[in-house]
């Protein structure tokens, strides 16, 4: 019925905070669902890590910049009949709105599929969104778009305060903020109508303090509405929802209101006339019966990610298949496979969405919470209780968790602790967790203060009473710590015994986790769907098979660092194993991804990656292999404990892994092998410190061991830096001499027969600079084919003396002519999917075959020769982020990558900044360069009259200029932090942007260096 | 008090929980669920007399308010949850229930209770006494029904409602205040000359608890007045006004209650989501051979929703229009219904 449609899906493009791995989740739904429809699907997404932009979900994948004139070129090459732009987030509904603009739509008559850009229109301009609210009888805070400060007066009249202030057209809502008082509003609006461009801003009547929540609604073009699942947020109004603790559904507010709620949402999306997907978030004023409308997003969303796993029923699926003309009524249930999708999801059970912060990796960033989101990534459980749930999500989301507030939390004083509620920082329900402990505060204190809900605050009462009547001889006290979300180890820490006589006491009461199926239905129905979550209370419905199986680990919420690369791999894994007879065990707890669909694994746990929970899995799977290497860091940290228990670890054992992270023996490693590394060593005291620094010299680099995007490492370069960074420093942390070289990575896999190094990858920036946050180019431009050959090498002796079969990295620097080994990673790695998607060759496959103990015959015995170079580009998000410098170096700050095609390397799109990371750069020409840069390309000095409203890149390496650095960013220039980078920049200026051109056309030419 | 309780089912099937309240009670064991709505629930006569599962494990969590009752009085026998929560403020639902001696069995696994119910049908149960619970009483209706005439009236009425009262909940004589129109709520048997009395414009037939067999005697009048007047029927009323025509009724194996149903609309396709509270259910095949029509059906399984009459203004629902708690996206069946009082051009759906 659809064959004759071709239909052309913009993806999200590189992760940044606030776009993350729902869009693949999203996207790859949309292209299955369509060309499961007949339709011919081809795909634009500038992020290679992305299963979407695989060979088996779209005919014809473009992975190019996420620009107009990347996508109108496409368009031309590829003559599409439908645009799908509501799976790709805001980039995509950018980018289809410049291609309306443009003409390009008409031009190629190219019709768009599901919610029309009028819709879109009425739901991303302001003013049009009043009007339509307006029209509807919808109520909206008050507001008033003024250009003066005497309007500023007017409305504060009218008004009063407090009120928000928001400038037109800054980047990340720069200039603006919330004004408690009259004085606050004037200087607010003083600085916002100066940040404008157009010196215009929104002023707001402020709702902080209300409750908030969301409505989930799917509509299909005949006026069949369903709300999928609401949700609520822990912290009201003024606390964005990606950064706030959410549950789904709706807690403390009465059918009355949810009535009101669901009807206003019902005819929204009806007179906007949305079809598929839509998301509407309301503020309800917390005593009276009185609610405004705050935003309404006709398309899939993060919300509508967590919404479809916390229901388990598929949004992105079903609003695809309404976009193609189904009804609604006509759709069967995924998961139940017996009711239809207009029958609305119950849930009998309560999730819990936890935010993640890279706060950890930036110890000098703004902790405080706003309207504009830092969080990276999410955990999400379900439970019985509140109580389960949150702590769930808790410990899932990688917080310290011991017992019920981390140790930081103990030692801190009170005035601390009063220091995070007031300031709305990501630690304020731990704070008021610990002042409610130490009776500093009561119940309606932390009310009147906060306005968060009585209810959630009788959750943390609740975990405190809890664990103040831990009794370990009581049955009744352990099963209902169990209940309510309590670890074995956080039992035992708070009791003072070892862990072992908790679970002992544990087994002797028989109290133990019962699996339960998310079935969209609260059990009315039977579901075939094995999509399950873990809770202490009633029957498990588990049966463990009797065929040979695995359990994969998945990498958890998105961190700087650990990015969607690992759910790529994941999701791979478990497709090989398919493909090679095994029955697939996924566990991972981060409601973003694609190894979270129940359609992915054969079996699918949404449970945190801590040992306990994945021990609970394994036990009622009685499954004894696990697949840990795809899991990044997080899956990596349990490989020694589950070995411990007894479990088979596959393709590595937790010695292998010891010796790769343990810099002695990994050192001790490469000696026998006789290959360079850096000279370094761990160090346990001061003592030991002052004699390696001696014996090193500068310039050091200094980190602790197990280290996730570099967090905590430091470069230093006098004695002065030491001198800074000691009252922080915890030992041991490994201390090596800082080489100036260039970087060069590898992916390696290895069956122990074999060891396959696809291909070398260069890295532009010179070493020190996180190679997270590098240029790379792959193969590499600038080394000689020798030197290649050498490195290739070098790997393949590692791989053949390591006791290790499956994919792992390696880190080199290479300074005249010398080639040192930085680190291996034993596990497959951040770069894993480009190279994969590079060369074109099922690498993963053939590292899950190898690691499960297969003879891969296939593996190459050559690296290939490629006929093109690619070039992987950074993306930053550190403009969300206040006080982090854009400066590049050890600690990595990217939060997402792009991957360009050249012939030579050289990429213009590196510097493009496309529709995910928009700014206004576009026709700027001016160059500033900073202090110990001058004299770089035609840049002009900087000085306190530089303009960087005109300004295009500004180039800058000095300490001194951070303040000027983080000012440029908000007005959209391109802030380049390193020479040799700068130097590439300058060199792309003469080359002109290559044409589009599909991956497959890219493959053909590829080959084996004979 | 907190004690350790059973519910124990008419096949022998027991769960264990924690009870709180003193008395033992019985009655037919029906599950809910919905998320939200547990005091509309606990106040809606049709459950007069019934042990209610609520399937989600949360219930009193965000307290209870005077506005949300559907009638005076918590109408269920008995409440099984698996947490029943405190909200942190002081209108609390445990306490409403231990004041009206409503028995609640706490921390009990209703999910599993679900899946028997499923399974093996709804059926009576017993909280907390160590026999066998014997059928449930016949004579719900009799004793949720007002005993004398209630008359709720607005300014300028444009019609008048007679309501005739199986169990009436609070919300559909809002509905229909809303709508200009005078109500008067009579008891369930009263006589055709006492309503013809008092001139109505148009009939409500109500919800009620239990089987539609206890007002069989009755069905010769009802059939009588559903002729001479515009009529609605809600949930029992449509299943006595079906019967009144020849209709079978039958039980089904579990019951439609939550908030969730998606009801087919036959001449127009539209989908309504719809909340529902019914154990029993118009059989579809005994309706092609009476006078009535079928104008709804339920999406996932198809069974009778709603009925017409070709030639009289009879328009019966097995849903809740009037909502209170779920969906209010249906209330447009009263506007159909006073669309015809008011002898306004109205198609009904058929």
């Amino acid at each position: 019925m659809q064959d004759n449609k071709k239909v052309m899906v913009i993806g999200s493009g590189p992760i940044v905070i606030g776009q993350a791995a729902e869009f693949d989740y999203s996207g790859t739904q949309a292209c299955q669902t369509l060309r499961e429809a007949g339709c011919e699907v081809m795909l634009m997404n500038s992020n290679p890590a992305t299963i979407m932009t695989d060979p088996s979900t779209a005919d014809h994948i473009y992975i190019e910049a996420m620009t107009l004139e990347k996508a109108t070129a496409i368009i031309k090459r590829e003559r599409p009949t439908h645009l799908l732009a509501t799976v790709g987030g805001q980039t995509a509904l950018n980018l289809a709105l410049s291609l309306e603009e443009a003409g390009v739509l008409d031009q190629y008559k190219v019709k768009l599929l599901g919610t029309s850009l009028e819709t879109i229109r009425d739901g991303e301009d302001r003013e049009r969104f009043k009007q339509r609210m307006l029209e509807l009888g919808q109520p909206l805070p008050i507001s008033q778009t003024i250009e003066t400060l005497a309007e500023l007066e007017g409305f504060m009249e009218t008004s009063g305060v407090p009120l928000v202030i928001r400038p037109a057209f800054t980047l990340g809502g720069t200039g603006g903020g919330i004004a408690e008082t009259k004085a606050e509003a004037r200087a607010l609006a003083a600085n916002g109508l100066q940040a404008s461009p157009i010196s215009q801003c929104l002023v707001e009547a402020s709702i902080a303090g209300y409750k908030e929540v969301e409505y989930e609604v799917m509509r299909d073009a005949f006026d069949t509405t369903i709300i999928v699942c609401n949700m609520e947020n822990i912290d009201p109004v003024g606390v964005h929802t990606g950064d706030s603790v959410v549950f789904a559904p709706i807690q403390s507010i009465s059918d009355q209101m949810n009535q009101l709620l669901r009807t206003a949402a019902r005819e929204i999306v009806s007179a906007l006339g949305v079809v598929g997907g839509c998301n509407i978030q309301f503020a309800i004023h917390p005593t009276e019966q009185k609610y405004y409308v705050i935003e309404v997003n006709p398309r899939v969303s993060r919300s509508s990610a967590l919404a479809s796993k916390a229901t388990g029923y598929p949004i992105a699926k079903l609003a695809t298949r309404l976009a193609l003309g189904e009804r609604l009524d006509d759709c069967i249930n995924p998961v139940t496979k017996e009711t239809m999708a207009s029958f609305e999801p119950t849930m009998d059970y309560i999730t819990a969405k936890v935010p993640c912060f890279p706060f950890d990796l930036f110890p000098e960033s703004d902790r405080a919470l706003g309207t504009q989101m830092k969080a990276t990534g999410e955990s999400m459980a379900m439970g019985k209780t509140l109580e389960e749930a949150l702590q769930k999500a808790w410990r899932g989301a990688g917080i310290e968790q011991a017992p019920l507030y981390p140790h930081w939390m103990k030692q801190a004083d009170t005035t601390e602790l009063w220091n995070e509620v007031k300031q709305i920082t990501d630690r304020r329900l731990l704070a008021i967790t610990a002042l409610l402990d130490r009776k500093e505060t009561t119940l309606e204190q932390v009310v009147e203060l906060t306005q968060i809900q009585p209810l959630f605050i009788t959750v943390l009462e609740t975990l405190l009473s809890i664990q103040e009547t831990l009794d370990l001889t009581s049955e009744d006290s352990l099963l209902k710590a169990k209940r309510h979300g309590f670890t074995d180890q956080q039992i035992a820490d708070v009791l003072e015994v070892p862990v072992d006589s908790v679970q002992q006491k544990r087994q002797e009461f028989g109290i133990q986790p019962a699996f339960q199926m998310i079935d969209t239905c609260a059990a009315e129905f039977s579901s075939p769907t094995p999509y399950f979550y873990g809770s202490w209370s009633g029957q498990t419905e588990v049966t463990p098979s009797t065929q040979k199986k695995v359990t994969v680990l998945g990498a958890g919420p998105i961190r700087i660092g650990q990015g969607i690369e690992f759910d790529y791999c994941s999701v791979h894994a478990v497709r090989a194993l398919q493909k090679s007879g095994y029955e697939t065990i996924m566990i991972n707890n981060n409601p973003e991804t694609v190894s979270t669909d129940f359609e992915v694994a054969d079996r699918l746990y949404v449970e945190p990656l801590t040992l306990e929970d994945v021990v609970h899995v394994l036990e009622a799977e009685d499954c004894q292999e696990v697949l840990v290497q795809f899991g990044g860091q997080t899956a990596i940290a349990l490989a020694a404990e589950l070995e411990r228990r007894g479990y088979h670890l596959l393709g590595t054992t937790a010695d292998t892994i010891d010796e790769m992270e343990n810099r002695d023996r990994f050192y001790q490693f490469l000696d026998r092998l006789d290959i360079a590394h850096i000279p370094g060593q761990e160090v346990s005291s001061h003592a030991e410190l002052a004699t390696v620094v001696t014996q090193l010299g500068y310039p050091l680099m200094i980190r602790p061991s197990y280290v996730i995007g570099g967090k905590g490492m430091h470069r230093l370069k006098t004695a002065a830096d030491l001198e800074a960074l000691l009252p922080a420093l915890s030992f041991p942390v490994l201390v090596d001499a800082y080489i100036e070289g260039k970087e060069f990575e590898v992916d390696c896999i290895s069956d122990g027969i074999t060891t396959y190094v696809p291909i070398i990858m260069e890295q532009i920036e010179a070493a020190g600079v996180h190679s997270g946050d590098s240029t790379m180019i792959l193969p590499p431009v600038s080394a000689a084919l020798t030197l290649q050959d050498e490195i290739e090498e070098i790997a393949k002796s590692i791989g053949q003396h390591l006791a290790y079969k499956g994919a792992f990295n390696i880190q080199f620097v290479v300074k005249e002519k010398n080639i040192y080994v930085l680190e291996i990673n034993p596990r497959a790695s951040r770069t894993l999917p480009i190279v994969a998607k590079v060369t074109g060759q099922p690498l993963l496959e053939w590292a899950v075959q190898a690691a499960s103990g297969q003879h891969v015959r296939a593996l190459p015995g050559q690296r290939m020769s490629l006929p093109f170079h690619a070039v992987k580009s950074p993306i930053f998000s550190t403009l969300k982020l206040r006080h982090v410098d854009p400066m590049t170096g050890p600690v990595m700050r990217s939060t997402g990558e792009t991957l360009q095609w050249t012939s030579t390397g050289l990429a213009k799109e590196r510097f493009t900044h496309d529709e995910t990371t928009k700014t206004m750069m576009l026709n700027r020409t001016l160059r500033i360069a900073g202090k110990g840069t001058e004299g770089w390309a035609d840049a002009v000095p900087l000085d306190n009259e530089i303009d960087f409203d005109r300004c295009q890149v500004f180039f800058s390496i000095s300490e001194e200029e951070q303040a000027q650095r983080a000012l440029a960013l908000t007005k959209g220039v391109l802030v380049i932090t390193e020479q040799h980078l700068a130097q590439y920049f300058e060199s792309i200026q003469k080359i002109d942007m290559l044409p589009v051109k599909p991956l497959a056309e890219w493959m053909t030419r590829k080959e084996q260096i004979k | 008090m907190k004690t350790v309780g059973t519910l124990q089912l008419a096949d022998g099937q027991a769960y264990p929980g924690e009870l709180v309240g003193s008395s033992s009670v019985q009655g037919e064991v029906v599950f809910f669920t919905g998320m939200t709505g547990y005091q509309e629930v606990l106040t809606d006569p049709s459950y007069r007399g019934q042990i209610i599962v609520f399937t989600y494990p949360l219930i009193g969590q965000y307290g209870i308010s005077a506005m949300d009752s559907e009638s005076q009085q918590i109408q269920v026998a008995g409440v099984v949850v698996q947490t029943l929560a405190n909200n942190g403020t002081r209108s609390d639902l445990a306490d409403w229930l231990a004041a009206s001696g409503i028995p609640v069995l706490g921390q009990v696994d209703t999910r599993a209770l679900v899946h028997h119910l499923r399974t093996h049908g709804d059926q009576v149960g017993l909280i907390e006494m160590n026999e066998q619970p014997s059928p449930q009483p016949s004579d719900l209706i009799a004793a949720v029904s007002t005993r004398t005439l209630q008359v709720y009236d607005v300014d300028q009425a444009d019609g008048h409602v007679v309501c005739i009262d199986y169990g009436v909940k609070k919300s559909m004589i809002a509905a229909l205040n809303a709508r200009q129109m005078k109500v008067t709520v009579v008891p369930f048997d009263t006589p055709k000359s006492v309503i013809d009395e008092l001139k109505p414009d148009g009939l409500l037939f109500s919800n009620g608890p239990g089987d539609p067999v206890q007002l069989d005697h009755l069905t010769a009048d009802i059939k009588q007045l559903a002729v001479a007047y515009p009529t609605l029927g809600i949930c029992m009323g449509h299943q006595i006004i079906a019967k009144a025509f020849g209709c079978q009724i039958e039980k089904q194996h579990h019951g439609h209650r939550g908030a969730n149903h998606p009801v087919r609309e036959l001449t127009t396709g539209r989908v309504f989501m719809t909340s529902q509270n019914h154990g029993y259910v118009v059989q579809a095949t005994s309706v092609e051979a009476s006078e009535l029509v079928p104008a709804y059906r339920h999406i996932n399984d198809g069974s009778i929703e709603g009925l017409v009459h070709p030639a009289y203004p009879i328009l019966t629902v097995q849903f809740h229009p009037e909502a209170h708690p779920g969906p209010v996206e249906a209330m447009v069946i009263f506007d159909q219904f006073v669309a015809s009082i008011l002898k306004q051009e109205v198609e009904y759906a058929g």
